[in-house]
């Protein structure tokens, strides 16, 4: 009977002399300086933080104070590399405390007593939160599957919607699920100012007209509103979101 | 044992001449120092050192995660310079399966996601590996839902599902129980037995080397040099002297440098 492994191709054993430490030159050496220091997060963020104000002042100079292309441009800077990381993580502790009903001042003298109003401050209310969390949960994306994309040879949009995208899901559901908590809120005390269209509609507008009125039955009913909408959508959107996702795939229990 | 070998036979990968240096946080640390070694077809050629002999280092340099600092690494002649789908990895780690995703979804996602197949198709290859490796009850449990050696059962039948030139197997069992890896070891070998597949299988256990591999690589470490070549025993008739012999010649070649220097500190 023939071996198993006849098809194999035998050959004969090969030995070497190992080369002396001399002969390589380093097997460990320091990295240089300006390597060191860019490993230093806090210096590569001082930097940004000079970057953004100076782009900040041309920008004001030059598109006379357009915030909003100036938001877009400066997203479009680097995204993949670490700078990137930095840039989003700076803009992030920038903004992520900053109350969004601060910024309904400025939002009226923009955009006007409206629609555009609410959505600019329930968008600066979500988006923060949402990338946090987005941003960490692919940061803790495992080695391993990553590479497993790449030996797929996934590469660009392919390889954030295939593997980074549902491996970070958990950690864009929490962060949706707290967005979706920042922009509930917000939208009520922005109502409670000026309701939905200049002065009418909204639930926060009827709490803020029957205060007016001392119809304390009534403001007590439109906070029991606001709860209920808030227990249902937590409830019965977020819980069955979970239960389809990361509940059936164990990555949460 | 005899074959007839044309001389001038090309090997399927070659490596040649690779040095491998990457960085750490603070330091620039030379994993691999000009390393030669050559893969024929149907190889199950095992890549053997103590921890930090950069073996894993230079499985993933020919995985295309990393580029030699100085040499090249050619597979059917062309140089390897990303990671593709000709050769695919098997991890040491559990979590390299999407948690996402099914058994059968696991291994018919790279066959779609590389273009290699589709639909029904996709579909059918993914099923005949998992039955070879005796998965089919479980296609469609999620990965949560089964133990170790089972994951890795998954990870190589999708591996082998692709059908690569070469499949590259980072310490696959070190992970598991003795009792599974000694399952899985033989179970590799029936895998082998049927399909004849090439594998770089990285491992630090001599016995798992001269069990599973034909073709030994011995690594000293800091950084990593070859030390020998070797070839594994004959696996029928399994001959337990032969392999023990085998065993003692490794371990005293691995461990040479330990007894000129007794001062060193014992191996933990």
């Amino acid at each position: 009977m023939p071996s198993k492994d006849a098809m194999l191709i035998v050959r004969p054993e090969i030995h070497h002399e190992l080369v002396g430490a001399e002969a390589f030159g380093v097997v460990e050496k320091p990295l240089s300086i300006f390597e060191r220091l860019y490993n230093i997060s806090a210096l590569r963020k001082a930097a940004i933080l000079l970057m953004l104000a100076l782009a900040w002042e041309i920008g004001a100079r030059l598109l006379d104070n357009d915030l909003l292309v100036l938001a877009a441009l400066l997203t479009a800077i680097g995204i993949a590399s670490r700078i990137g990381t930095d840039f989003l993580e700076t803009l992030t502790s920038m903004f992520n405390p900053l109350p969004a009903i601060a910024l309904l001042p400025i939002a009226l003298i923009w955009f006007g007593l409206g629609n555009g109003s609410l959505i600019f401050v329930l968008v600066h209310s979500v988006l923060w939160s949402v990338a946090l969390n987005t941003h960490s949960g692919f940061l803790a994306v495992s080695n391993t599957l990553r590479m497993v994309g790449k030996n797929y040879g996934l590469g660009g949009f392919a390889y954030v919607a295939q593997i980074l995208i549902p491996a970070a899901f958990p950690s864009i559901l929490t962060g949706l699920k707290i967005g979706w908590a920042f922009a509930w809120r917000t939208l009520i005390a922005s109502e409670l100012v000026f309701g939905v269209s200049s002065g009418s509609g909204g639930l926060g507008w009827y709490i803020y007209e029957n205060k007016n009125q001392l119809e304390i039955t009534n403001v007590f009913a439109g906070l029991f509103m606001v709860i209920m909408i808030g227990l249902a959508v937590e409830n019965l959107i977020f819980r069955y979101i979970e239960s389809r996702t990361v509940r059936k795939w164990g990555m949460q229990h | 044992m005899s074959q007839s070998i044309s001389p001038k036979m090309e090997p399927l990968l070659d490596v040649r001449g690779v040095t491998l240096q990457y960085k750490t946080k603070e330091h620039l640390v030379t994993a691999t120092y000009r390393v030669d070694f050559q893969v024929f077809k149907s190889d199950r050629y095992v890549l053997l050192g103590p921890s930090g002999c950069g073996k894993s280092t230079l499985l993933k340099a020919v995985g295309g995660y990393l580029a030699p600092t100085e040499g090249e690494i050619r597979l059917k002649g062309a140089v390897i310079t990303k990671p593709g789908p000709d050769r695919m990895m098997v991890f040491q780690e559990f979590d390299q399966l999407m948690p996402w995703k099914t058994v059968r979804e696991n291994v018919v996602f790279p066959l779609v996601a590389s273009g290699k197949h589709a639909g029904r198709a996709a579909e059918d290859k993914a099923m005949q590996y998992i039955e070879k490796v005796n998965l089919v009850k479980f296609a469609n449990h999620y990965p949560h839902m089964l133990s170790g050696g089972m994951k890795q059962r998954v990870a190589i039948a999708r591996g082998m599902a692709m059908e690569p030139d070469v499949l590259l197997m980072d310490e696959p069992y070190a992970a598991l129980d003795a009792l599974t890896r000694r399952k899985m070891q033989e179970e590799l070998l029936q895998l082998w037995d049927d399909t004849h597949f090439t594998v770089i299988f990285v491992t630090h256990s001599i016995p798992e080397a001269i069990k599973c591999g034909n073709r030994i690589l011995l690594l000293s470490p800091h950084p990593g040099q070859v030390k020998a070549e070797l070839a594994s025993v004959p696996r029928d008739p399994p001959n337990a002297d032969a392999a023990k012999a085998l065993e003692n010649r490794i371990h005293d070649m691995l461990f040479v440098d330990e007894i000129e220097e007794p001062e060193e500190p014992q191996h933990a």
